[in-house]
């Protein structure tokens, strides 16, 4: 039971940084800008939110320098596949390996300590926030233990993680930005001659994307993390990219994939080095690999075919 | 005569050295319904661009009302009372009629409110008009002319007094076309405006008050239709004097050349799109294949040509069988004495990129005149390119030119003088003249007639009915994959209407 608990509490944790890239991800493909950069973005706000934190001693401060850097990022992306009708892929791979060198090159340069920024303590890193009553439910048997340590003791951005699923979808479907995002990711010709600015609106999607991984980024330097670590995000822009695909762009199946995958995650960390009845030892390797492999097989084989918004990655070009 | 709705006073635009529109000057009175005629590429669509805002005239002034009005963009145009309904229709695909309807007029930032408001008005459009379409319904289930009737709804909507269709009877079956020339005359009595595009002659005669013809960039002519006739049109449209009848001597069918018998084809979403279908084509013959487009005439052309496999059936080729169900070769049905001019000849008939002399011999490439030992011989393939040049008239006459910088005829042409002139067995032939002007369109038909006097079997496929029947001698009727009906090329329109539409022989005999 124990296990259990501390598998799912840790399954929220791992999914949190997952879950905002997935959501960010979803504005812009939503609006037919596909972004491979969420990856580059995350890791940029992550290494920009540890370095303000630490040197003003407020993870408020952190996470705004995170967001204000992603979305930086964001909208040189947008600058190149929307402006410029770049070619998508190329440029979120270049914000990608910008990112990755850039951490590196700035966190040596400016704190010394081989890539990686001061360690956080008190103010200058998100608490956990304990909810009303969690303390005293947790004897009530399975309710207890699943509100007082799975539900409660998160930091505030776990809370807006999970806040913005269902806001997401209202946002989609039930107002007039939603419904225009989505036409816009669907036909931009349409948008186009109902009298909307195509470019406008796919600018409004990429910053939102920004804002998004800005918090991810925060959430892994100033939040789960003590401080920025080099390449600390690890390929979670690429998880989230497939959970995306994996829920077929909608924001509640993006949850669940995303805690899935989290899930994965916390069991491969979880279950590292134990001994396992008739196998034995299971190499710490090909844990790790678990959620990767699992990625492709569930992708290949078992969500049927997941149709991408049909202008996505396609610049838009009024026809001649 | 009524006040003008729309008047356009010295319009220019060029695209970089063309001269897509020039010193444009019209009037369109209230209340009438106005066509622009003219030929591909005569800058119909630009000046209609023009007026809804997508495009910016270089000069001119355009007048709504007798107001001068800038449209600068499409929210301009809306503003003053102009709907469009584009030939691609401008509609999200995965998205309810609703939701299409009031995308970009929601009316305020939350939805629920904005779709309220357009049931009901969609209600009233559709009792007035008779526009009927099903409110949450979604485009990509609804049949062409339901989603036209969206984008007329669209239009109306947002309360547009002038309503301009750009070749809105491409995708329509007879029936539909005509019911959209109620809904138009409809919305006339209504005192709406309406412009017609197209390049239909045959609409502009039903249909129109008053016509204007376009050629090379202006307007050449204007003339109430009831006091014109078809042939002057089509020599305004043209310039010079045009041959609408294809003039034909009777057939002399021969030996079976192509028989096809009990072919079923699915899709790649495994719909059956060839439904047991059967017949013979004789040397000496063309035999057309009529339907509205996606009755599956497109799958048994690609499935006679080798590029499509087929469930279960058989197709003979001078007898011998070609292996539909298994691994047919394109190459070795060329060598066989199978041409195939494909439907799409951007993406199967030609590669855009590549020079005219490349694409005057792809596929023959193995062809031993094109060949010096290993490599290909430039020179020969360039004479042969130059010779096709000359012999088809395609213009401009320059083989190392860009095959995309050739306009739609001519691409056409260089697709027809490569299949035709390796002088084949069988011709099979994809809607021949789809984006073809006038003049091009009166030399294909009669490179096709060629063709059969000269003993070959022709099977010819097109969505437009008057070329089926101006061309074959035999007419097959195909709808939802079936072959529903044979017809001699004397069969009336209406008669052959009916069997596009899905009607049975039996009911439209009574």
């Amino acid at each position: 039971m124990d296990t259990l608990v501390q598998l799912l509490d840790a399954t929220v944790r791992v999914s949190v940084p997952l879950l905002l890239a997935c959501l960010a991800g979803l504005y812009s493909e939503r609006s037919g800008v596909f972004d491979i950069g969420l990856e580059g973005k995350m890791l940029a706000g992550a290494f920009a939110g540890a370095a303000a934190a630490a040197a003003f001693g407020s993870a408020w401060i952190g996470l705004s320098a995170a967001i204000l850097v992603a979305v930086f990022l964001a909208l040189v992306h947008g600058f190149a596949s929307i402006t410029h009708r770049g070619n998508q892929i190329v440029s979120g791979v270049a914000i990608n390996f910008i990112a990755a060198g850039s951490t590196i090159i700035l966190g040596q340069a400016w704190f010394r300590q081989g890539g990686r920024t001061p360690s956080l303590a008190g103010d200058a890193r998100f608490q956990t926030i304990d909810l009303p009553g969690a303390a005293a439910v947790s004897d009530v048997p399975v309710l207890g233990p699943i509100y007082s340590d799975i539900i409660s003791g998160h930091s505030i951005l776990v809370y807006f993680a999970f806040f913005m699923v269902p806001f997401t979808w209202w946002a989609l479907f039930r107002t007039r930005f939603g419904l225009r995002l989505r036409a816009v990711g669907e036909n931009p010709a349409a948008v186009d001659t109902a009298g909307i600015s195509v470019t406008w609106l796919r600018y409004r999607a990429v910053i939102i994307t920004g804002i998004l991984t800005g918090v991810a980024g925060a959430y892994l330097s100033v939040a789960q993390n003590a401080g920025f670590v080099k390449d600390m995000t690890a390929g979670k822009g690429f998880i989230a990219l497939a959970a995306l695909i994996f829920a077929k762009w909608k924001p509640v199946p993006a949850m669940f994939a995303c805690l899935l995958f989290g899930f994965l995650e916390a069991s491969s960390i979880r279950f590292q080095g134990m001994d396992w009845p008739l196998v034995g030892r299971v190499p710490v390797q090909l844990i790790n690999a678990l959620p990767f492999v699992l990625t492709v097989i569930l992708l290949a084989g078992f969500i049927g075919r997941a149709i991408p918004p049909k202008a996505g990655g396609v610049a838009y070009v009024k026809e001649r | 005569m009524a006040p003008a709705a729309i008047e356009l006073k010295g319009i220019n635009k060029s695209f970089g050295a063309v001269h897509a529109n020039r010193d444009i000057h019209i009037e369109i009175p209230k209340g009438t319904i106005h066509g622009i005629i003219g030929e591909n590429g005569a800058g119909k669509s630009t000046l209609m661009s023009i007026l809804y805002g997508f495009y910016q005239a270089d000069s001119g002034e355009i007048f709504v009302d007798s107001k001068k009005t800038e449209i600068k963009t499409p929210n301009d145009a809306i503003a003053a009372g102009i709907g469009m309904v584009h030939q691609h229709f401008m509609l999200v695909e995965n998205f309810t009629v609703l939701e299409n309807i009031i995308l970009g007029a929601e009316g305020s930032q939350l939805l629920n409110a904005g779709i309220a408001r357009a049931r009901a008005e969609l209600h009233r459009l559709e009792k007035d008009y008779g526009l009927e379409v099903d409110p949450d319904a979604v485009i990509e289930e609804l049949a062409v002319g339901l989603q036209q009737r969206v984008e007329i709804l669209k239009a109306l909507y947002r309360g547009a007094e002038i309503l301009i269709l750009d070749e809105p009877t491409g995708v329509l079956t007879p029936a539909e076309a005509d019911h959209l020339f109620r809904i138009l005359r409809m919305l006339k009595d209504e005192g709406k405006t309406v412009v017609l595009i197209t390049h239909k002659l045959r609409e502009i005669m039903a249909v129109t008050d008053n016509v204007s013809v376009m050629r090379q960039g202006t307007i050449v002519a204007t003339r109430k239709t009831a006091e014109t006739t078809v042939e002057e049109l089509a020599e305004l449209m043209v310039g010079r004097r045009v041959l609408l009848h294809v003039e034909k001597g009777e057939p002399k069918p021969a030996e079976v050349k192509l028989s096809v018998k009990n072919l079923t084809v699915k899709d790649s979403r495994g719909v059956t799109m060839v439904s047991d279908v059967s017949f013979d084509v004789r040397a000496g013959e063309i035999v057309g294949i009529a339907g509205v487009a996606g009755n599956g005439q497109s799958e048994l052309l690609e499935t006679i040509a080798g590029i499509r496999k087929a469930i279960s059936g058989s197709v003979l080729l001078d007898g011998r069988p070609i292996d539909v169900t298994g691994a047919a070769d394109p190459g070795e049905l060329r060598d066989r004495g199978l041409a195939h001019v494909p439907e799409d000849r951007h993406h199967v008939g030609l590669v855009l990129p590549f020079e005219e002399n490349e694409n005057a011999m792809l596929g023959y490439h193995d062809d031993a005149k094109f060949l010096n030992g290993p490599f290909l011989n430039i020179e020969a393939i360039r004479a042969d390119a130059r010779e096709k040049i000359q012999k088809y008239d395609i213009r401009p006459a320059d083989c190392r030119l860009k095959t995309a910088n050739f306009s739609g005829g001519n691409q056409q042409k260089i697709v027809l003088a490569r299949e035709m002139e390796h002088d084949p067995g069988v011709l099979i032939v994809g809607q021949p003249t789809r984006g073809v002007d006038v003049g091009a369109i009166e030399f294909i038909h009669k490179q096709l007639i060629a063709m059969r006097d000269g003993g070959k079997a022709v099977l010819l496929v097109s969505v437009e009915l008057d070329e089926i029947r101006s061309l074959s001698d035999r007419i097959l009727v195909m709808f939802d994959g079936r072959v529903v009906g044979e017809r001699g090329p004397d069969a009336t329109e209406g008669e052959l209407g009916l069997l596009m539409a899905g009607v049975e022989a039996r009911e439209a005999a009574e």
